[in-house]
């Protein structure tokens, strides 16, 4: 047990003088995957995926229900192991032998399932395996930095110190949101991270996003919602069946998107937005004038 | 968020601005929120305290010497090496699993001092630390188990029951049991040492000092911070009470023999792991791991190794506590161990709020558990009831206490205090 520890906290210093030494330059290509896939007994979650994520850039993944959003989001923050193909971070080869070596590496997480510990208080939670003094837990300091990352967010929580399980699922949200962004990472990966949020929350994620951005970090944002996506993504990459299926910019037509999300431009979508068109144009019309 | 802190007094301290929440201030307040807290399943050790009041009350009418000094200093000797062990369950139950063969491992580590100090000729203390290593790597055995093979820790420790009981009964051969010398330091330290009755006093009184200095320190250093800070009047009342009470039981015992030493020793055990769950990162960890076990590796946090900890300290402390009970009895027996030390240690833990679900639980549930069921078996002996009654009425307690706890937990649920 000593033993693993000593070679743990060796890889642990390599890892941060390679990336202490060498700020992000603008722009550099930060997470690269080449032919990921992933595996589940007799299910391929995803097959041949190629990824780049630069720097001061946010890349949106979209895709229906199974597509392998989330299995993608797992492999990049080490939780799953991927079946084949390579990551690189910054230009070297990565494997992430699990979750920390991810953290480690500057890439933080907020999963669908957020991950949060229900026994534990907001604090604890946010602080969650990078606690101050470790043998002396500087709960004061911990609390306020807590209070600032969630004022930042906006965040409507009466007491940090109630247990996440008494928190709404919109609080607990901006908690794993916050987590994310305690350690300083140069990149930030959020799988749905609106998906619970009220409208002014949603909004702050947003601007936190482009903040994020603003300050040269990555970004790998999830989303079900093609507004928000297009509001903040630089490229939008589009998953389906666990393949690659393009990568699409902002100007992107809702049409084009949604074809390549069902993988077909005759589809559920287009007819229902075809037959309301037909049988309501005054509100197809009230509907398009608003969207700008 | 900006209209509301505008609109309050800036002085309004940070985890106070919102004002959905009825913050509680003063002391009226502070047992408000207590009665709030208790409502909602959050029981903490009043369950216990009451049920050690109502104890010893039943008992003491049928039996007066029950609450006699004498027979309370006897009682803190027999709790000390089962509280030991309970100590050690708290910690497995933390991580959400369970060791079911401490009572083995305790009897275990008895045998192996008494083989290797009085038949082998040994030096105490380095048969005591084969002993203790001994115990430690049953629970090494737990965790590897646990970790690389996936299995449950009730099986695995259910195995362990039995075969460290044969191990427990090779070790002890065809005399089945070794005397241990009654002028040994370590027999003296199970039977008869209690501390200096001044020194006893200084320890009662440093407590209530202690906890008013830390709290008072901590209040300060929250309110520099522009936090929110308990009171000072309500830190001074808390600490006086604790001095007073530390102060009149250890009067009471000092009529008789005394605090004994060894008691003391498992106090300090209990406020040692006490710091370490509540104050350190592993203690954090330990909690994450019981309360939800992939955030907790998603966290980055080593899950083998906080689990393989908690199995490991767990079978050490039972070692100690089968040491302690060899000394306590001066004797290494084929007995020690077995009937109801397994039963006692965990029930001890879990009647003092340890929960079985994992993830809650604090060192003084040891503490607080091992003092009811010491009270309810010393009691029973004082009546003269048959065992059989002894066991039935144990275990009885024991099922009321997990019935307790899974009533509180229900509740926590439903007020979002889980
Ligand atoms: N742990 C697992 N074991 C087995 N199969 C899995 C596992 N995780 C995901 N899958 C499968 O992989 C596929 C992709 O799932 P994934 O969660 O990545 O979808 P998603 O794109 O995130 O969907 P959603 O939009 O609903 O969140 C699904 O078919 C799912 O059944
Ligand atoms: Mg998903």
């Amino acid at each position: 047990m000593m033993q693993s520890a000593k070679t743990q906290t060796a890889k642990r210093q390599i890892v941060e003088t390679q990336t202490a030494s060498d700020p992000v330059r603008p722009g550099e290509l930060l997470l690269s995957l080449r032919g990921v896939s992933k595996q589940f007994g007799a299910v391929s979650a995803l097959t041949g995926i190629d990824l780049d994520i630069h720097a001061g850039e946010v890349v949106a993944l979209v895709g229906d229900n199974g597509a392998g959003k989330s299995t993608l989001v797992k492999i990049l923050s080490g939780v799953h192991r991927p079946t084949g193909g390579t990551l690189s971070f910054r230009g070297r080869e990565v494997s992430l032998g699990g979750p920390g070596d991810a953290l480690e590496l500057g890439i933080a997480t907020v999963f669908q399932d957020l991950a949060l510990c229900e026994n534990l208080d907001v604090v604890a939670n946010i602080y969650l395996g990078q606690e101050r003094n470790p043998w002396r837990l500087d709960e004061v300091a911990m609390e306020l930095r807590a209070w600032t990352l969630l004022t930042e967010l906006s965040a409507r929580i009466p007491s940090v110190r109630e247990a996440v399980a008494s928190l709404s699922g919109g609080q607990r949200q901006t908690v794993a949101i916050a987590r994310a962004l305690l350690l300083d990472p140069k990149i930030i990966l959020l799988d749905e991270p609106t998906a619970a949020l009220g409208v002014a929350q949603t909004a702050e994620v947003l601007n936190l996003i482009e903040r994020v951005r603003e300050r040269g970090l990555g970004v790998v944002m999830i989303s079900h919602n093609m507004e928000d996506v297009r509001a903040v993504a630089d490229r939008i990459a589009v998953l389906r069946l666990g393949r690659n299926n393009g990568i699409f910019y902002p100007d992107a037509s809702n049409q084009e998107l949604v074809g390549a999300i069902t993988g077909a431009s005759d589809n559920v979508v287009t007819r229902r937005a075809a037959r309301r068109a037909r049988q309501d144009p005054a509100q197809q019309d009230t509907t398009q004038g608003a969207t700008p | 968020m900006s209209a509301e802190a505008g609109g309050t007094s800036p002085r309004v301290p940070l985890d106070r601005a919102d004002v959905r929440v009825r913050h509680e201030a003063g002391l009226a307040g502070s047992l408000r929120g207590f009665v709030a807290r208790v409502r909602a399943g959050d029981l903490g050790a009043l369950p216990v305290v009451v049920g050690l009041v109502l104890i010893s009350a039943v008992f003491q009418s049928l039996n007066p010497v029950f609450l006699s000094s004498n027979n309370l200093v006897n009682l803190l000797f027999d709790s000390a090496t089962t509280g030991i062990i309970a100590l050690g369950i708290v910690l497995v139950l933390m991580v959400g699993e369970i060791d079911l063969s401490v009572g083995s491992v305790s009897g275990f580590a008895s045998a192996l001092v008494g083989v290797l100090w009085v038949n082998q000729g040994w030096p105490a203390a380095a048969a005591i630390l084969v002993a203790l290593a001994a115990g430690g790597a049953c629970g090494a055995v737990y965790a590897l188990l646990f970790n690389r093979l996936g299995m449950p820790s009730f099986v695995s420790t259910l195995a362990g029951l039995l075969s460290v009981l044969g191990l427990q009964l090779f070790l002890l051969g065809a005399t089945g049991s070794i005397n241990l010398p009654y002028e040994s330091a370590l027999v003296d330290f199970g039977q008869t040492l209690v501390m200096p009755h001044a020194l006893a006093y200084a320890l009662a009184l440093l407590a209530g000092a202690g906890l008013a200095l830390s709290g008072q320190r901590e209040a300060l250093r929250r309110r520099e911070a522009g936090l929110s800070a308990a009171p000072l009047a309500g830190i001074c009342l808390r600490a006086g009470l604790l001095a007073a009470v530390l102060v009149l039981v250890v009067w009471y015992l000092n009529l008789d023999r005394g605090v004994p030493w060894m008691f003391a020793l498992f106090v300090a055990l209990v406020m040692a792991v006490d710091y370490a769950l509540r104050r350190t990162r592993w203690g954090r960890a330990m909690a994450a791991v019981g309360g939800n076990r992939e955030a907790a590796r998603r966290a980055g946090i080593d899950v083998r190794r906080i689990t393989a900890s908690a199995f490991v300290l767990c079978s050490t402390f039972a070692a100690l506590g089968g040491v302690l009970s060899a000394a306590r009895l001066a004797s290494a027996s084929q007995q020690a161990g077995t009937g109801d030390v397994n039963l006692n240690a965990i029930a001890a833990a879990v009647i003092g709020g340890t929960s079985l679900f994992g993830g809650r639980g604090s060192a003084y549930a040891a503490l607080l558990g091992i003092l009811v069921i010491q009270a309810i078996a010393s009691g029973l002996t004082l009546l003269d009831l048959s065992s059989a009654l002894r066991y039935m009425i144990t275990g009885g307690v024991l099922a009321v206490a997990v019935i307790v706890d899974s009533l509180a937990r229900r509740s926590r649920v439903s007020h979002g205090r889980a």
